[in-house]
C-alpha cells in the first residue's frame, strides 16, 4: 500500500465529528487542557445538529409552573417505553439544566421571556406531575435552536483554537491486537492523503444513519460513518430496529417541520376535517410521543382518511395562530413551507407525513460516553480506548422512542460528560504504543479496493434498492412477512456492492469515492437494522408489529445486540435495561401502560 | 508595452454533452463548470439534459440526479438540502444562491452553473474557503464579557435586546455575499466581506457581549471594514433574505460615533 502518503499524528483524544456531540466534547477537553483533534466530513457548522429546530430539552423552569428533572426524568422513561437506562437518564435529565445554562453563558441567542429568561415552549410528550398536563420545558432560539447551539460550539471551540481537521472521512478504527482502539485513520478530501490520528481514546460523535431509508429529514451527510467502523471494528451495535418516524415531514419532499409548531398550537386534521389525535391521545393529543403520533396518522390514512388526490397524507394547521407568532416563533418552517411546498402558512395547512428522522439505537455506551459491549456474563464491558456520543450513540436514554428535545440535550449533556471522562482518565501528552503496519494495510486495502471498483452498477442504483428496500420492509408498522422479506431483499441487494463501479479516480475531492464508502457502511447498518427488527417479536415504541401488538416486558424488556462479520453474517445477543437509577434523587420508575 | 495575460486556466472551453435518451418532452439542458485539479486542462462546461419530470423541484435535485445517473465525477458539497447548512452555495444563473432552495422552474431557459466566483476552485463546483473561515476567526466571533454570569445561572436578556441579532445570527456561513461582492473580488486579502462583517456585528449588537469598544477597534481600517462601498449585491444575494448591508452600515455608524 505504498501508493498511498501517511501523514501521521498523535494527540491525547480524537474527537470524529463535529456535531453538536463532536464540538461540546471538543471544547470541553480542549478548555481543559487535553490536546484533541476533531476530525470531520464536513465543516463543523455544516453538520446535521445545525437542522435542530424546535429547542432542547431541560427543566430549567423559567415559565413559573415548578417543573422539575424528576418530572423530565419521568417522561423520558416513558417516552422510552420502558427500554431506555434509567441511571442515565436520571443523568441526563439532572445534567441538563447546568448544560443548557452553560449553553446560554457560551452565547446561544436563545428566545426570551418579558422578564428576560430562555424562552420555554411545549413539545411532545413533555409533562407536568407524572403526565397530568403540559409541560414548557424546550428551551427555544426561534424554530432554529440546533443551528443557535452549533454555531456557538463552534465558536467556543474557536475562542480555545481548538485543533480541526475538516473535510476528512475517517475510514476506519485502528484497533490493536488487545481490542483496544488507538485512534482512526481517515483520508483528507482536499489532497487525497491518509492521515494516521493515534489518540489515548477516540470519540465517535459521527451522528445518525437516516440515509439508510429513502425519505428522511436527514442530510445526505447522515450515513452513521461511526457505527460502521464499530461495526467493522468487530464490536456490536444495539437496538438498531428502532428508527423515529417523525410525524411532520413535508410530504415529497421530506425537509423537517419542527414538532415545536404543534407546540405553538399547531394541530393535524384528516380528510374529514377532523382532529383525529383527539381520539388517540386524549390528553396529549397532538403532543403526544412522536411514535404515537406517527401511528395515528399511518392508521388514518390506511383507513382511508388521508388527504389529497391519492388520500396519502395529512394536514398540519398554523392558519389559526397569530402570524406575529408565527412570524416570532416560527420563521424558519414557514419559510420552508413556502419554498418546499408553496404553502403560505398564514392561510393554508402543510402536506405532512411521518417521515424517518432519527435512530434511537447505535453504540452501546455507558452514561460516561465509554462504549460497551458484552463479554460472557459482563455486559457493561467497558472497550478501552473508545467512547461514543450524540445519534451514534445508544446510551440509551431514548430506548425505544426518543422525545422531542432530548436529541439536543443528548448531544451537549453526553458530550460534556465525555470531555470530563476523558479529562479523568487520559494522562495529558503520554506516548502512544507503536502499531503494527498491518492495521494500516488492512485499511488501506478496503479504501482501494473500493477506489479502484469497475464493477456495472452505480453507487446511485445500489443506493437506491436499499433505501427503497428499508422504505418499505422497516416501516411505522412492520410485521413477520414483511421483515422476512426485507432481511432478503437486504442480504441480495448488499451483494450488489461487490459489482459498484465508480468513474472519479482522483485523489483530491473525489466524492464519488466517499459517496461509496458511505454507502457500504449505510449496508452494513441497514443489514442490522433490518435483522435487528425482525427479531423482536413484541410491539415498543417506534417498533410497531402487527402479529405482536403488545409490549411484552417478560420476554423483551432488553437490548438488542448485535454484531456483524466480514461476510456480512450477523450475531445476536442482548443486555438487560438498567431499571436502577443512578442515585437515590429518585426511584425508579416502574413500567406502566403508555398513555397519553 | 504592457502584455496582459490572463492567469493559468482562465479560458474555459466547450465540454461534453450528454444528450437525453429518452423521449422525455419536459426537459431542461444544465450547463455546469468542470475543473480537475490532476491535470493540466482548461476548465470545461459540461451540458446535460435531464427529465424534469424524473427530477425534484430544486436545482440541486438536478445535480444529485445528475451525479447519481449520467456522471458520478460531478463534484460539488450538499449536506442538509433544506437551505440551512450551507453547503451547497454556487453560482447559478448568474446570481450566487443555494442550490438546495433554488427552484429550477425559476430559470428561464437552460441553467448555468458555476463556483461561487472569484475564490480558488478545488474541483468542479467545490471552492476553497479556507482563507473566508480565517477571516470569520479573525472577528473573534465568540461571546467576550468581563463579568462572569452569576453561577449557574443565565444571563439576562430582554427581548427587546434579543431582538437587536435576529437577521445576523440567522446567517448559514454560505458565502454567497462575500463571493457576490465585487469589492471582495479585487480585496478579499484584505476586506472582511459582508458575511464577515455580518459575524462581527451580530457580537457588537448582542446586549450580553461587553467588548465593543475593542471589537469597533479592530474593525477601524480601511480595508477590513472601509473597502465596502455600499454596492449592496450581498443583500440582493442572500439566500437566508439578510441584510448584510444593513449590518456594515450600523458598524459603519458606530464607528463614526466613537470619533
Amino acid at each position: 500500500m505504498s501508493e498511498y502518503e501517511i501523514v501521521d499524528h498523535e494527540h491525547d483524544v480524537v474527537v470524529v465529528g463535529a456535531g453538536g456531540a463532536g464540538l461540546r466534547a471538543t471544547l470541553g477537553m480542549v478548555s481543559g487542557g487535553l490536546k484533541t483533534a476533531c476530525i470531520t466530513k464536513v465543516f463543523p457548522t455544516r453538520s446535521h445538529t445545525v437542522a435542530a429546530q424546535g429547542g432542547i430539552g431541560a427543566a430549567l423552569n423559567n415559565m413559573g409552573e415548578n417543573d422539575s428533572w424528576q418530572f423530565h426524568m419521568y417522561d423520558t422513561v416513558k417516552g422510552s417505553d420502558w427500554l431506555g437506562d434509567q441511571d442515565a437518564i436520571e443523568y441526563m435529565c439532572k445534567e441538563a439544566i447546568p448544560s443548557v445554562t452553560e449553553l446560554e453563558n457560551f452565547g446561544v441567542p436563545f428566545s426570551r421571556t418579558e422578564d428576560g429568561e430562555v424562552y420555554q415552549r411545549p413539545f411532545g410528550g413533555h409533562t407536568l406531575d407524572y403526565g397530568k398536563k403540559m409541560a414548557r420545558r424546550a428551551c427555544a432560539a426561534a424554530d432554529r435552536t440546533g443551528h443557535a447551539i452549533l454555531h456557538t460550539l463552534y465558536q467556543q471551540c474557536l475562542k480555545y483554537q481548538a485543533e480541526f481537521f475538516v473535510e476528512y472521512i475517517a475510514l476506519d478504527l485502528l484497533m490493536d491486537d488487545n481490542g483496544k482502539c488507538v485512534g482512526v485513520l481517515a483520508l483528507c478530501m482536499d489532497d487525497g492523503k491518509i492521515h494516521r490520528f493515534r489518540g489515548h481514546q477516540t470519540v465517535l460523535a459521527t451522528g445518525g444513519y437516516g440515509r439508510v431509508y429513502f425519505s428522511c429529514t436527514s442530510a445526505h451527510t447522515c450515513t452513521g460513518d461511526g457505527n460502521a467502523m464499530v461495526l467493522r471494528a468487530g464490536l456490536p451495535l444495539q437496538d438498531m430496529e428502532f428508527v423515529q418516524f417523525h410525524p411532520t415531514g413535508v410530504y415529497g419532499a421530506g425537509v423537517l417541520i419542527t414538532e415545536g409548531s404543534r407546540g405553538e398550537g399547531g394541530y393535524l386534521t384528516n380528510s374529514e376535517g377532523e382532529r383525529f389525535m383527539e381520539r388517540y391521545a386524549p390528553t396529549a393529543k397532538d403532543l403526544a410521543s412522536r411514535d404515537v403520533v406517527s401511528r395515528s396518522m399511518t392508521i388514518e390514512i390506511n383507513e382511508g382518511r388521508g388527504v389529497g388526490p391519492n388520500k396519502d397524507h395529512i394536514f398540519m394547521h398554523l392558519e389559526h395562530i397569530d402570524p406575529a407568532t408565527l412570524q416570532m416563533r416560527l420563521p424558519g418552517i414557514s419559510e420552508t413551507a413556502k419554498i418546499f411546498c408553496g404553502v403560505d402558512v398564514t392561510k393554508e395547512p402543510i402536506p405532512v407525513l411521518p417521515t424517518v428522522h432519527y435512530n434511537m439505537g447505535g453504540i452501546p455506551t455507558n452514561y460516561h460516553g465509554e462504549v460497551v459491549t458484552r463479554k460472557g456474563n459482563d455486559q457493561d464491558a467497558v472497550v478501552s480506548g473508545l467512547m461514543a456520543i450524540g445519534e451514534a450513540a445508544c446510551v440509551s436514554v431514548h430506548g425505544a422512542n426518543r422525545l422531542g428535545t432530548n436529541s439536543l440535550l443528548d448531544i451537549v449533556v453526553f458530550g460534556r460528560a465525555a470531555a470530563q471522562r476523558a479529562l479523568k482518565t487520559v494522562e495529558k501528552g503520554s506516548a502512544h504504543a507503536p502499531l503494527p503496519k498491518r492495521v494500516t494495510d488492512k485499511i488501506l486495502a478496503r479504501l482501494d479496493k473500493v477506489r479502484h471498483s469497475n464493477g456495472d452498477v452505480s453507487v446511485g442504483e445500489v443506493r437506491n434498492s436499499m433505501q427503497n428496500a428499508m422504505q418499505k420492509h422497516a416501516a411505522v408498522f412492520r410485521s413477520n412477512t414483511s421483515m422476512k422479506e426485507g432481511v432478503q431483499k437486504v442480504d441480495t441487494i448488499s451483494k450488489g456492492m461487490d459489482n459498484i463501479g465508480i468513474k472519479d479516480r482522483s485523489m483530491i475531492f473525489n466524492t464519488d469515492l466517499v459517496e461509496a464508502l458511505e454507502l457500504e457502511n449505510l449496508m452494513q447498518q441497514a443489514i442490522v437494522t433490518m435483522k435487528s427488527a425482525d427479531q423482536r417479536k413484541e410491539s415498543r415504541g417506534a417498533h410497531s408489529h402487527e402479529d405482536y401488538p403488545e409490549r411484552d416486558d417478560k420476554n423483551w424488556m432488553k437490548h438488542t445486540i448485535m454484531w456483524l462479520n466480514e461476510k456480512n453474517k450477523t450475531k445476536l445477543d442482548y443486555r438487560d435495561v438498567h431499571l436502577n437509577t443512578l442515585t437515590n434523587e429518585v426511584a425508579s420508575i416502574p413500567p406502566a401502560a403508555r398513555v397519553y | 508595452m504592457a502584455e496582459f495575460a490572463l492567469p493559468k486556466h482562465s479560458k474555459i472551453v466547450k465540454g461534453i454533452d450528454y444528450p437525453i435518451n429518452s423521449e422525455a418532452e419536459n426537459t431542461k439542458k444544465i450547463n455546469v463548470y468542470r475543473w480537475s485539479p490532476d491535470d493540466d486542462e482548461n476548465p470545461r462546461i459540461d451540458s446535460y439534459t435531464i427529465d424534469l419530470d424524473q427530477c425534484g423541484p430544486m436545482v440541486l435535485d438536478a445535480l444529485i440526479k445528475i451525479k447519481q445517473e449520467i456522471d458520478s465525477s460531478l463534484t460539488f458539497r450538499r449536506s442538509c438540502r433544506e437551505g440551512i447548512c450551507g453547503s451547497c452555495s454556487m453560482n447559478i444563473d448568474g446570481t450566487n444562491t443555494l442550490a438546495c432552495l433554488k427552484s429550477i422552474d425559476d430559470v428561464k431557459g437552460d441553467i448555468n452553473i458555476y463556483p461561487l466566483p472569484h475564490m480558488e476552485v478545488i474541483k468542479d463546483l467545490v471552492p476553497d474557503l479556507s482563507k473566508a473561515y480565517e477571516q470569520l476567526t479573525s472577528v473573534k466571533p465568540w461571546l467576550q464579557s468581563k463579568s462572569d454570569p452569576e453561577k449557574g445561572k443565565s444571563r439576562k436578556q430582554s427581548p427587546k435586546e434579543r431582538e437587536k441579532i435576529d437577521g445576523l445570527w440567522e446567517c448559514v456561513l454560505c458565502f454567497s455575499c462575500s463571493t457576490s461582492c465585487p469589492s471582495y473580488w479585487w480585496n478579499g486579502d484584505k476586506y472582511l466581506g459582508p458575511a464577515v462583517l455580518l459575524q462581527a456585528y451580530r457580537w457588537i449588537a448582542d446586549s450580553r457581549d461587553e467588548n465593543t469598544e475593542q471589537r469597533l477597534e479592530e474593525l477601524e481600517d480601511s480595508f477590513k471594514l472601509y473597502r465596502c462601498h455600499t454596492i449592496m449585491n450581498c443583500t440582493k444575494t442572500c439566500p437566508k433574505g439578510l441584510n448584510p448591508a444593513k449590518a456594515i452600515g450600523e458598524i459603519k455608524k458606530l464607528q463614526l460615533e466613537r470619533r
